[in-house]
């Protein structure tokens, strides 16, 4: 199957990584996605933005299977998420997901945050594994830290250890949820540049956030939603340019005015 | 300009080191014993009572008290009489154990400790091969006490004394945890079947007594079994104590369970771990961190209820004080009797009180645990 996958990448290099078709969602009674359909690209990277209870991080966290969709059809590279432990298993396996607020666990080191997942997902030996999260931790600038436990951290850097843990497990897609919205305003600066550096080394990424400076500067498509609908989609010059609903205009205006 | 500069610099000098009377003993005695007249009255009156109470009991507990003697009448002082003590001391610890194998017991529980403390202290040396042998401990202690192997048999109707209670404590202690905290997941669970099945379990055994479990479970416990298997009764004390904690201990874990952030399980999720991993790895490790207190207290208040025995005819240390007190030898000792007794449930609660208070303070010192 692993090797199947790997060979697909290869032929079909534009082919689309997640297939998102009439997805339906609702918490009990409210209907918080409608008819969403979203393809990605290997290789894209997307903002996806609204008002609050528009439905964003409920999307992204429906493509890991964090949230359960009723109705439609969620494919990730490939498998279909729906009932079959197995399938839901090997996504998560190719999905990295970064919190608004963190989830380090508490108990562990960072330097064991890291190595978890690997060693008990990917069955990686342990020296292997420290290696590749030491590898990772560097490149989120904080290997001085491997040995102290999250509470010792202040926000900013335990952000960047949560991205260093998802990558620590080689993901093909990244899954960002609002990364910087828990952090005092000083931090946030070095998350974002953490999640370029990402961008720029060509990982798959969705972006639910505020920040709109990171969108014009990283995104391939800016999302934008509302009332659990894409409104529109568009690469950020015509987004921020020239949107074209009159909601998508109001957001704006009130996001870019402070 | 010049002369304001110096005195702050004078101030600053003068407040480098607190004022005498805030600190040293002086100080502590200020400040918790007399800081306003209520305190110092309560101080008054604590100071007196205990300068009435200590020596009196001391001068009967020590200086007036005989240790030697064939029975009560040969205790003529005032004071406490513990010569029984010299001839009850077997039965107290062993029950009606035949005298000749007491070393069986007395070896096991010498065992006990290699095997548990490298459980309770993490480095302990040696830490992996003895934990080793602890798996195989109870299969050694059971062997040793019941028999077997080539020892002779010994029926457990002899056990008792505190011997009986280290037994159906330290086992119900061991088997409650783990069922506890399956119980406490189940209830969590959501298969329906499984979730009703565990609650059922923690209601019906948390709101019956645990005297009532022990009366019926002579009733109770054939119907689960194969109609051939006729239970010991120590076994069956055991079974009952270990159900009856392991509900309370559910209880506990659960709301342990539920102060871990959901964040915390999705995280776990996100990263593909399997339930059971993401139990075991991020989960549990966090919510037993949490529940300690509640855990510990549930096990003191279990190694109490291991004198209810006694209703269903064995003895236990209690109930050879209650022999004893009503024997005519020693009729009329039965503070003495009650006080001895006493200090054997307080040494091993209060050990196991200062071990969990040890063991959050070891934890706390592992990193603040914040989410």
């Amino acid at each position: 199957m692993v090797s199947g996958n790997i060979e697909d990448k290869h032929t079909f290099q534009k082919k689309a990584f997640i297939e998102i078709t009439n997805l339906n969602k609702w918490f009990q009674d409210f209907h918080v996605l409608k008819d969403i359909s979203l393809s990605v690209k290997q290789g894209e990277k997307i903002v996806i933005c609204g008002p609050s209870g528009s439905g964003k991080s409920t999307l992204i966290r429906c493509i890991n299977y964090i949230e359960e969709h009723q109705t439609g059809e969620i494919c990730v590279d490939g498998i279909e998420l729906k009932g079959d432990l197995k399938n839901i298993d090997s996504v998560r396996r190719e999905v990295g997901m970064v919190f608004q607020s963190f989830n380090l666990f508490p108990h562990l080191t960072v330097l064991e945050n890291c190595t978890l997942a690997p060693i008990w997902v990917r069955k990686t030996s342990h020296a292997e594994a420290k290696e590749i999260a030491m590898q990772y931790l560097e490149k989120v600038k904080i290997p001085e830290q491997a040995e102290k436990y999250p509470g010792q951290l202040s926000g900013g850097q335990q952000q960047r250890v949560a991205i260093a843990r998802s990558l620590c497990m080689q993901p093909k897609i990244m899954l960002f949820d609002e990364p910087t919205s828990a952090l005092d305003p000083e931090m946030i600066k070095e998350v974002l540049d953490v999640m370029v550096d990402l961008a720029d080394s060509g990982m798959t990424m969705l972006v639910v956030t505020h920040e709109m400076g990171f969108a014009s500067q990283v995104a391939d498509r800016i999302i934008f939603m509302d009332e659990g609908r894409i409104i529109e989609q568009n690469t950020p010059n015509v987004f921020f340019e020239n949107p074209k609903s009159e909601r998508t205009r109001l957001f704006l205006s009130q996001i870019l005015s402070h | 300009m010049g002369s304001a500069k110096t005195n702050i610099r004078n101030s600053k000098t003068i407040r480098k080191t607190p004022p005498i009377a805030s600190t040293g003993s002086i100080g502590w005695i200020r400040k918790n014993l007399f800081s306003s007249i209520p305190n110092t009255i309560l101080t008054v009156i604590s100071v007196y009572f205990l300068a009435t109470i200590i020596p009196v009991a001391f001068d009967w507990a020590f200086i007036s008290s005989q240790a030697s003697g064939e029975n009560r009448f040969s205790c003529s002082s005032s004071g406490a009489c513990w010569a029984w003590i010299d001839q009850r001391w077997g039965q107290f610890l062993f029950g009606f154990y035949p005298e000749s194998e007491r070393w069986r017991p007395a070896v096991a529980f010498i065992l006990l400790i290699p095997a548990i403390l490298p459980w309770l202290i993490e480095d302990f040396f040696w830490q992996r091969y003895l934990r080793v042998f602890s798996i195989a401990y109870p299969v050694v202690a059971t062997i040793l006490l019941v028999g077997g192997a080539g020892l002779p048999e010994i029926p457990t109707d002899k056990f008792g004394g505190f011997m009986l209670n280290l037994i159906v404590g330290l086992s119900g202690i061991v088997l409650s945890l783990p069922i506890g905290v399956m119980l406490a997941l189940g209830r969590r669970s959501k298969l329906p079947l499984i979730r009703y099945l565990c609650i059922g379990f923690i209601e019906t055994v948390r709101g019956l007594p645990l005297i009532a479990l022990l009366f019926v479970s002579n009733i109770l416990l054939p119907i689960f079994l194969p109609t051939d298997v006729t239970l010991d009764s120590v076994v069956r004390v055991i079974i009952m104590v270990t159900a009856f904690a392991a509900a309370y201990i559910a209880e506990v874990i659960r709301g342990g369970l539920q102060a871990i952030p959901s964040g915390q399980y999705e995280a776990a999720q996100a990263m593909g771990l399997t339930y059971f991993n993401s139990m075991r790895l991020v989960i549990l490790p966090q919510a037993l961190r949490i529940s300690i207190p509640g855990i510990v207290n549930t096990f003191i208040g279990l190694f109490k209820d291991t004198t209810l025995v006694i209703v269903i005819g064995l003895f236990d240390i209690l109930g050879i004080a209650n022999a004893m007190v009503s024997n005519p030898d020693w009729m009329g000792l039965s503070t003495e009797t009650y006080v001895f007794v006493a200090l054997f449930f307080f040494v091993v609660c209060f050990s196991m009180s200062r071990y969990s208070l040890w063991l959050e303070r070891r934890l706390e010192k592992k990193g603040p645990h914040e989410w």
